[in-house]
């Protein structure tokens, strides 16, 4: 079987946000990068249902030059090969992103297409259902849990409050994840040094006209006021049940 | 006219309906349009009619398709884009749940529109912009959305619900024209799991754990405080991916987003990814051995702290204090 998955770079936030002086963009001098938790799970899925039936695994992204980065992380857990669609950085919106992928991935005979359920940054909840409407291929969102019945069957899962949904599917499809479907591994020593020599084909995409357009980021009101240091260690002890009883929880 | 389309489930619906409608009531008096919506789900759902009344609305399509009770997006898309055909709305917006944002998606998919999700904001006028949440609602962004009718989703818990009656009120019924091929992505059934105890979701306590707790083993005592308050326990990504907890207890961007009155977070460290599920808290207590750690700054109550020696000493302290 033949399985394509696509993930975004993004920065890693950690604990604050900084803007760039424009406010177009994070300010991401001390960031590191890493795609979004959904989307290693997509990678870790794609590369067990290889494991299970035979065939291979890509790794796509649209994304800067860097963003080979989180292809080769993604080659070294096991995925056989990466496509790297190369932009010049700036924002690109849903449509665009998704009409990409699809004119890169026409000519290819893939049985199934694994996506994050959302993008970290931008988090727009539809390239996914994008890439399957222009394919005309059947898609299911969110799920978090997968089983292949056959080749061309398989029965999707999503979570929802009490239980379980379910989906059967005939592939090809697309599918997108949430974090929660599988345990990501990481990559090995040997999968690092063998990812050094597995091939990422490099595309130049064309960028089709946006139709959500970004004018800038903002931060939100932060919405605390003054915190109230209740004391240390155990010592704290009676504050805190003073503290629960106010509040009406004790 | 500004479509609002209502998400039922088996004929009931949870806030982030009327949140949606009050957004879209308020853009409707903005722009000066009718408020009109479609109840494209389970028959029953046509009792909601009087609610919808409620919160301004003042045209409501029902499709009374049995074959819309079961979750079919594709379907939905469909009735919709006939509707969008038929009546040429300006506007047609969702509450940006799982299954609103997955509508939407094959919409403006289907009709090559471009879509906004969790918006928090809409600005109508000839340069239509929105705010909407990113980076799971710890920055904003101003967008231009450029196509015709404009799709959004309204961010949830963001808007309250403000019901204020329509003048006018009509119910029409909506010939789908549903096709076989309309239904190949389409719910089966449903498995109920074993429900046990409080859910995060509705808890008014949540005790969350993160790499402090050190281990499975740890969260025992985070369990019997818990207990204690009535309330569930959560984790951060650190113990989801350990293993420590199961990953339906996360906490955060990627996990459950929680609104209890009170958070009490112990052994983690305050990444914005978390901090964005629990922004819904009323109260937050940080219990964490690092008087540097930064969930200190977005907390109403802290504690500087070895959670190990802190939790046991209060469940005990709680115990007392209830004379057993
Ligand atoms: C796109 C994206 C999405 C993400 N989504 C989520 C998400 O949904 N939820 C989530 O939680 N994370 C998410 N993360 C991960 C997030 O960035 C952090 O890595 C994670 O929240 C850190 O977990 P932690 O606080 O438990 O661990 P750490 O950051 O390692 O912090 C541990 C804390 O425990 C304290 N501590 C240690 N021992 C003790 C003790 N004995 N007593 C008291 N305190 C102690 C330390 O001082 C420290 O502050 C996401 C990351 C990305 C990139
Ligand atoms: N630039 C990109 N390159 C590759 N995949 C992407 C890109 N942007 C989005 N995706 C995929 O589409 C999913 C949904 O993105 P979004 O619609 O932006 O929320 C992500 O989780 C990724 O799997």
């Amino acid at each position: 079987m033949q399985v394509l998955v696509c993930i975004k770079r993004v920065p890693d936030t950690g604990a604050r946000l900084e803007l760039t002086a424009d406010g177009q963009e994070l300010d991401t001098r001390n960031l590191e990068f890493t795609v979004s938790p959904h989307e290693e799970c997509a990678v870790e899925e794609a590369i067990r249902l290889v494991e299970a039936q035979g065939g291979s695994a890509t790794v796509l992204s649209l994304g800067p030059e860097a963003a080979g980065e989180q292809i080769r992380e993604a080659l070294a857990k096991g995925i056989e090969r990466g496509i790297l669609l190369e932009t010049d950085g700036g924002e690109w919106d849903p449509a665009a992103t998704a009409t990409a992928i699809v004119s890169a991935i026409e000519d290819e005979a893939f049985d199934l297409v694994l996506f994050g359920n959302e993008s970290a940054d931008a988090g727009n909840y539809q390239v996914g259902v994008r890439v399957a409407q222009a394919l005309g291929w059947p898609c299911v969102t969110s799920v978090k849990q997968l089983e292949l019945e056959s080749a061309e069957r398989a029965l999707a899962k999503r979570e929802v409050p009490g239980g379980w949904e379910l989906y059967p599917l005939t592939l090809p499809a697309v599918v997108t994840v949430k974090e929660g479907i599988n345990s990501p591994r990481h990559p090995s020593l040997r999968g690092i040094m063998t990812a050094k020599k597995k091939e990422i084909v490099r595309l130049k995409p064309e960028k089709s006209a946006a139709q959500l357009v970004k004018l800038g980021l903002k931060k939100p009101p932060e919405g605390r006021g003054q915190i109230q240091m209740l004391g240390e260690g155990t010592a704290a002890v009676p504050q805190i049940v003073a503290a629960l009883k106010e509040l009406g929880v004790l | 006219m500004i479509v609002v389309w209502i998400e039922d489930q088996g004929g009931k619906v949870t806030d982030a309906v009327w949140e949606a409608l009050t957004m879209g009531r308020r853009l409707a008096q903005q722009m000066d349009q009718p408020l009109a919506a479609l109840l494209a789900g389970a028959p029953e759902a046509s009792g909601l009619t009087d609610q919808l009344k409620e919160y301004g609305v003042s045209r409501v399509w029902l499709t009374g398709d049995e074959r819309l009770a079961r979750w079919a997006p594709q379907a939905q898309a469909r009735v919709l884009a006939r509707l969008i055909e038929q009546e040429r709305p300006q506007v047609v917006l969702a509450a940006a749940t799982d299954r609103g944002n997955e509508l939407l998606a094959y919409l403006a998919a289907r009709l090559q529109l471009g879509l906004a999700t969790n918006c928090t904001e809409v600005h109508p006028g000839d340069d239509f912009t929105v705010t909407r949440l990113r980076w799971g609602g710890s920055l904003l962004e101003e967008a231009r959305l450029l196509s015709e009718p404009k799709l959004l989703t309204v961010a949830l818990h963001v808007n309250a619900p403000e019901p204020q009656p329509a003048e006018s009120f009509q119910i029409e019924q909506f010939v789908a024209q549903l096709e076989e091929r309309d239904f190949i992505i389409q719910m089966s059934k449903m498995e109920e799991s074993a429900h046990e105890g409080v859910s995060l979701a509705e808890a008014k306590v949540v005790v969350g754990g993160g790499r402090g707790v050190g281990n499975a083993e740890g969260f025992k005592s985070l369990e019997e405080l818990a207990q204690l308050l009535g309330g569930a326990v959560g984790g951060s990504r650190v113990a989801t991916n350990n293993g420590w907890r199961p990953h339906a207890d996360q906490i955060g961007q990627t996990g459950a987003q929680i609104a209890p009155e009170l958070y009490i977070a112990c052994g983690i460290s305050g990444a914005i990814q978390h901090v964005v599920g629990c922004k819904g808290a009323k109260n937050i207590l940080v219990i964490n051995k690092d008087p540097e750690a930064p969930f200190f700054a977005r907390a109403d109550y802290g504690v500087v702290g070895d959670l190990r020696e802190v939790i046991p000493a209060l469940v005990e302290a709680i115990r007392r204090e209830r004379g057993d």
